[in-house]
């Protein structure tokens, strides 16, 4: 059973998927989709266990040994990553009842939860595949179950943020397959770390210089880099809470590992930083999307939108630590992915919240709600101050690993740069807390009550991780400098 | 080398942007989903092509043939083609659907739609 934990973190949500569809029952399927996702997250936990005690893992599918079977390769930074997505969908679910039944027909929350399953499933299966195909395909399955995620928001505008998003997406994962396609032409193998040993004898030919572009395009129309971003604001601000809140803490998270396992595993941290202008690339366009997106947010009335902004540009943060090059770089990435869901994750959940019992998420909507919603608004408060990065909350621990690593290589103009970013993101959390605790509630409007328990317990559960993991840095600190340590290793 | 000798990477390549250029410059949600396919094709002639082992027969495992083409990659390119298929077949479920909500299937009809909403909210 344990040698089986790699496969099984994929197969647990991918064979639940069909059997919700048997079930029919919506409330029988949230129960048992909320079990599945939970065994998801009790094997990830397991696998990190087996990975600190025994170093990586390596599965060979069907016994198939590799690098012609495909193997499953489980090292520090999937598991950091698995257990982060497990988890989060876990609490989404949760929450996922009383929210859904507001937003959908009957009719459509067994299929909902089907599509969630299936996103799940091809998350965690980029996460623990070691082959280079594998990676396309899984991508594709989450893709295409979150646009029909998306397309089920009760909002006509869904369905056209979703159409968008499918022809960005689609153009976005041909990319990878190219690249992907070119470097099997040159090396003859798809196995990831095949590839690491074969790459270097072919390097310097133009082949391998356009898989990699081709590549790491199509990866970051997937993260959404500014300025590739455009699908995402509009699919986080149309589609059902529970799917923002999935998306916006994971999807965007798991393209990042894909980025970061192909520069520092694939590739090796010297082809990606010496050979190419890349470093440069990611630090000007994690800036810009820095400041792009967070004047943009300013602007926003719908919050849902505004918070969608705000994680544009939450990835900018992400991709400037990657550009630093440095391993404190690195770590700051880490440990923004873990924060940033940490934070996305509550600040949706609480708006899933307001939306079941205000039904707008219009700024217009939210006055005198501090009053009449306090542990929503409360969640939604601490949420922001964690993504300006205020101490003692995580956002300040990932933005103070993120400064430290530019002073460390001189680049102080860069780090000013920085903190003015955070103060941009006072002033939209601002807007929020102006509008909810310091304007009177609408005269006509019968007083809202508090959100429904299962949907504050997860919002909360999330909040005081939020300030946990800003106190106690050990867990994250620890991991994330030690996956930067094994990532660097691997690269040299 | 010959220009000729790798004409069905020429073939690739003006079948990958005329499939790109229809996404970018037409209006209308079918076409876009055709010039979406027609890109997504052009990648599976890709793979099709690097396979091509020359003398080479099909793939068939038999004591006649010696030197046969590799296998893989058509393998890999069927699995990619039913990705496609799924992912054109949910497009155009969602045009039918936004043809249902909007009434139209023009791309700036429908912006123009999301724009009079959002200025009456």
């Amino acid at each position: 059973m344990i040698e089986h934990l790699p496969i099984l973190q994929v197969i647990i949500p991918l064979l639940a998927a069909p059997i919700c569809l048997i079930l029919r029952e919506a409330r029988l399927v949230r129960w048992f989709t909320f079990i599945a996702s939970a065994l998801a997250f009790v094997n990830s936990i397991l696998l990190l266990q087996q990975v600190q005690t025994q170093g990586t893992i390596s599965y060979s599918l069907g016994g198939w040994v590799a690098p012609i079977g495909i193997e499953y390769r489980i090292d520090l930074l999937n598991a950091y990553l698995l257990i982060l997505v497990t988890s989060i969908s876990t609490l989404a679910l949760l929450a996922a009842g009383p929210s859904l039944r507001k937003e959908l027909s009957e009719r459509k929350e067994t299929y909902f939860y089907v599509a969630y399953l299936l996103c799940l499933t091809g998350l965690l299966g980029i996460l623990a595949t070691g082959d280079a195909f594998n990676v396309f395909v899984f991508l594709e399955i989450s893709s295409l179950a979150s646009y029909t995620m998306i397309a089920m928001g009760r909002d006509r505008r869904a369905l056209w943020a979703s159409y968008q998003y499918l022809i960005m997406g689609t153009i976005g994962a041909t990319f990878i397959l190219i690249g992907i396609g070119l470097m099997y032409m040159m090396t003859g193998t798809l196995n990831m770390y095949d590839l690491a040993e074969r790459l270097p004898e072919v390097q310097q030919t133009k082949t391998v210089f356009t898989a990699f572009a081709f590549f790491v395009v199509g990866v970051c129309l997937k993260l959404a880099l500014f300025p590739l971003h455009l699908w995402l604001p509009n699919a986080y601000a149309y589609a059902p809470s529970i799917a923002t809140v999935f998306l916006a803490a994971t999807a965007t998270k798991v393209a990042i590992y894909v980025l970061l396992r192909f520069i520092f595993s694939v590739y090796g941290f010297e082809f990606s930083f010496s050979h190419l202008p890349l470093q440069e690339i990611l630090v000007a366009l994690g800036l810009m999307g820095v400041f792009a997106a967070s004047i943009v947010a300013i602007y926003q009335d719908n919050v849902k939108r505004l918070f969608a902004y705000s994680s544009v540009a939450q990835i900018g943060y992400m991709i400037l630590g990657l550009g630093v090059g440095s391993k404190t770089g690195l770590t700051a990435t880490l440990l923004h992915l873990f924060n940033h869901a940490l934070m996305k994750g509550a600040i949706f959940l609480a708006l899933a919240g307001l939306i079941y019992r205000v039904g707008s998420v219009n700024l217009k909507a939210f006055s005198g709600l501090g009053k009449q919603m306090p542990w929503t608004m409360a969640a939604i408060v601490v949420g922001g101050l964690s993504l300006i990065g205020v101490p003692l909350t995580v956002g300040f621990v990932s933005k103070w690993y993120l400064v430290l690593a530019l002073l460390e290589s001189n680049w102080w103009p860069i780090a000013v740069l920085v903190l003015i970013g955070s103060l941009l993101a006072v002033i939209y959390v601002w807007r929020i807390v102006e509008v909810a605790y310091f304007r009177k509630a609408m005269q006509d409007s019968a007083p809202y009550k508090e959100a429904p328990l299962m949907i504050l317990i997860p919002t909360w559960i999330l909040v005081l991780a939020n300030i946990y993991f800003g106190i106690d840095t050990g867990f994250t600190v620890g991991l994330s400098e030690q996956i930067a340590a094994s990532l660097f290793e691997v690269a040299k | 080398m010959n220009f000729l000798e790798q004409y069905n990477y020429w073939i690739v390549i003006i079948l990958m942007m005329s499939g790109f250029y229809i996404v970018i410059a037409h209006g209308n949600l079918i076409k876009k989903l055709i010039g979406l396919t027609v890109f997504q094709t052009s990648v599976f002639i890709l793979y099709i092509s690097m396979s091509k082992v020359t003398a080479g027969t099909a793939p068939i495992l038999n004591e006649a043939y010696k030197v046969y083409s590799n296998p893989l990659p058509h393998v890999l390119i069927l699995t990619a083609i039913v990705v496609g298929i799924a992912t054109t077949a949910l497009g155009l479920a969602l045009v039918v659907r936004i043809k249902e909500a909007y009434g139209s299937v023009e791309e700036d009809l429908i912006q123009e739609k999301d724009l009079q909403q959002e200025g009456s909210e």
